[in-house]
């Protein structure tokens, strides 16, 4: 590689109009790439932030959501009294039934409705999941038809401040606080009393059982107690980080599917794009390439020069995509998750392998686009090229 | 008389064009001794640039043998022969042919990019020819801030900067004003005198073929006997 950088980078300069076209077509692609990676990402962190390391979740077996989950009393009285479980302030073993079901609430803004999940937990929620704190009013009272929300659910839907009312199942529920859960999922969520909402839906068990263990260690034990009791074999105990992950894969991996697709029908005019850009960057400098080659330099110094503009032009759109789509941190959004067609309140999260596997992606585009222009570029001959004036 | 320098041996050059055969050089002989300041006139179509460009080491001849400074160059594979380009050749183009993004500097520093010089004697080379064509002002001015004899003058510099074997020089004031040819001929034969290089010249101007030491005529492909 004996033409030096400044040659290539000169020359971007000099042409500068139409190469910002052609970057301005590979920032969008790379930009979009990013962005589908960094929704992905999103989602997952989100998910995956929802479970503590020392809770254990209890859910049918096979049962990939809340929503189809089910557990009886019987059996939640039974593991809650396993060894392993913790015991909070009270004495009594940190656990919470949850019940999650669905309620439809109307979106702000849009005629639209959404599904909204509504959580029916217990007294000893709060304590177990740390992330979620009451930043507005008060939690609700056991035993009366009150509701917390989410800070996300007030802002988004028509009536969901507190002091108003949500009509859930044949119900009109008060809303008493709101709380803030972070990125986790429940910062989607609707939150009231178990009891009261299973009597509301006219439920007769629970969705699933969160316990907290006295150790992140005790899980292999706690598993296997519970496997080891016949009554409790339609039962599965994952830790709740890990049932949150396996939730939020199906969405994750939709959403880069969907995301690929859209960027490989983009990539394809970009490169195209490219490639032009770079052919005519050939034939204006056909004289040039002749003179290089009469003065001894070789083929491949040809081939390398032209095929660096190339990734530079890349790289430079690469970067300002990367850049923008960087910016999308600052935004959060909700959309449907797939697999449970609840709402679910997120927002985009760049990672340093995001960025490298963008910034390689926009190398890639280059290589494509600017190998055959190269290629003609370090098969022209001498004698015509400069004959080309 | 020692060998000469440039040996030239029943060439013969043909184009194909399409299926029809254009005889461009038919069975040339010539020399030219070391330190020859040679003139290559003719009317437009004999095949002077032709020559040159075999001479050059930039075509090859279909038959026939061209020895220069005893390396049979006709034989030699293609990046042997650009290596050889760049070590050998010096190029005067009738268009300059500088690189307009590069200042006139890089352009005379482009040879010596090819060579393991250090650094510094890059730059004491490039400083010591541009020096002679007389244009150590001008280093950093681009080309389009020259005028024609002056970006012809930068040329010169980067043909002379490796310190080659033969200079070739198509038409070189071909697209100069009267004022601006005469200084390029002066120092053209600034060259042959002072610094002692080998000068092959192709060109139309009766008045550069005055400064030579010799001139050879081709027509249609035969080089005249003078
Ligand atoms: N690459 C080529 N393909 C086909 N024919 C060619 C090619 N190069 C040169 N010729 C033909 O060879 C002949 C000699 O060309 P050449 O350029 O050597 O002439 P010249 O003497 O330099 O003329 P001029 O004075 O006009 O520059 C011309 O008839 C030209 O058309
Ligand atoms: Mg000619």
């Amino acid at each position: 590689m004996k033409i030096p950088l400044s040659y290539n980078l000169r020359n971007l300069w000099t042409r500068r109009l139409t190469m910002s076209l052609t970057i301005g077509g590979i920032a969008l692609v790379v930009f979009v790439f990013a962005a589908v990676l960094m929704l992905a990402e999103g989602v997952k962190q989100t998910l995956v932030s929802t479970g503590s390391d020392d809770n254990v979740i209890i859910v049918r077996k096979s049962a990939q959501s809340e929503l189809v989950s089910a557990i009886g009393r019987e059996s939640v009285s039974n593991i809650s009294t396993f060894p392993e479980v913790a015991a909070g302030t009270d004495g009594k073993p940190m656990a919470t039934a949850d019940v999650v079901s669905i309620v439809n609430l109307s979106k702000k803004g849009t005629k639209g409705m959404a599904n909204v999940p509504v959580r029916g937990v217990s007294s000893g929620s709060i304590a177990m999941r740390p992330q979620v704190k009451m930043v507005e009013g008060r939690m609700f009272q056991q035993g009366s038809s009150e509701v917390i929300v989410s800070t996300t659910v007030a802002s988004q839907f028509e009536g969901a401040g507190v002091g108003q009312t949500l009509q859930i199942g044949t119900g009109h529920w008060m809303i008493v606080g709101i709380f803030d859960a972070g990125k986790s999922g429940f910062s989607s969520e609707v939150w009231a009393d178990a009891e009261q909402l299973m009597l509301a839906f006219n439920r007769p068990v629970y969705s699933s059982l969160t316990v907290k263990l006295k150790s992140i260690n005790d899980f292999e034990g706690f598993k296997n107690r519970l496997q080891a009791d016949q009554r409790l074999n339609d039962l599965e105990p994952k830790r709740e980080k890990t049932f949150y992950e396996e939730q939020s894969q199906g969405m994750a991996i939709f959403i880069r599917v969907l995301g690929l697709i859209i960027t490989i029908i983009f990539s394809a005019g970009a490169m195209i794009g490219a490639m032009i850009t770079m052919y005519a960057a050939v034939a204006n400098r056909t004289v040039e390439i002749g003179t290089l080659r009469a003065l001894g330099f070789q083929r491949r110094s040809i081939l390398a020069a032209f095929l660096i503009e190339a990734l530079f032009l890349s790289l430079i759109g690469g970067s300002i995509g990367l850049v923008i789509a960087a910016f999308l941190e600052f935004v959060s959004f909700s959309t449907t998750n797939f697999s449970s067609f609840t709402e679910l309140a997120f927002g985009f999260h760049l990672t340093p392998e995001i960025v490298v596997s963008t910034l390689l992606f926009s190398l890639f585009m280059g290589l494509i686009g600017g190998f055959l222009p190269a290629v003609r570029a370090s098969r022209l001959n001498i004698i015509s090229a400069l004959r080309a004036s | 008389m020692a060998e000469a320098i440039v040996q030239v041996h029943n060439v013969t050059k043909i184009y194909k064009r399409d299926k029809l055969e254009i005889p461009v050089l038919q069975n040339i002989t010539i020399d030219v001794p070391e330190g020859e300041f040679l003139a290559l006139m003719g009317p437009s179509g004999s095949g002077k640039t032709t020559l040159l460009n075999l001479i050059a080491g930039i075509d090859r001849p279909n038959s026939g043998s061209i020895v220069i400074a005893g390396t049979d160059i006709s034989t030699l594979r293609e990046s042997a022969l650009a290596k050889w380009r760049s070590r050998h050749v010096g190029f005067v183009f009738q268009f300059y042919n500088l690189l307009p993004v590069l200042t006139a500097y890089e352009n005379v520093e482009l040879p010596l990019l090819l060579t393991h010089l250090s650094k510094k004697e890059k730059r004491e080379h490039v400083e010591m020819v541009l020096n002679v064509v007389g244009l150590s002002d001008r280093m950093k001015h681009y080309p389009k801030q020259l005028s024609g004899g002056q970006e012809q003058r930068v040329a010169i510099a980067r043909a002379i900067v490796t310190d080659p074997t033969i200079i070739v020089a198509d038409e070189p004031t071909g697209d100069l004003d009267k004022k601006s040819a005469d200084e390029i001929l002066l120092l053209m034969e600034r060259l042959n005198t002072e610094f002692k290089k080998t000068i092959v010249m192709v060109t139309h101007d009766p008045r550069a073929a005055e400064k030579a030491h010799k001139v050879r005529h081709l027509e249609k492909g035969d080089l005249l006997e003078n």
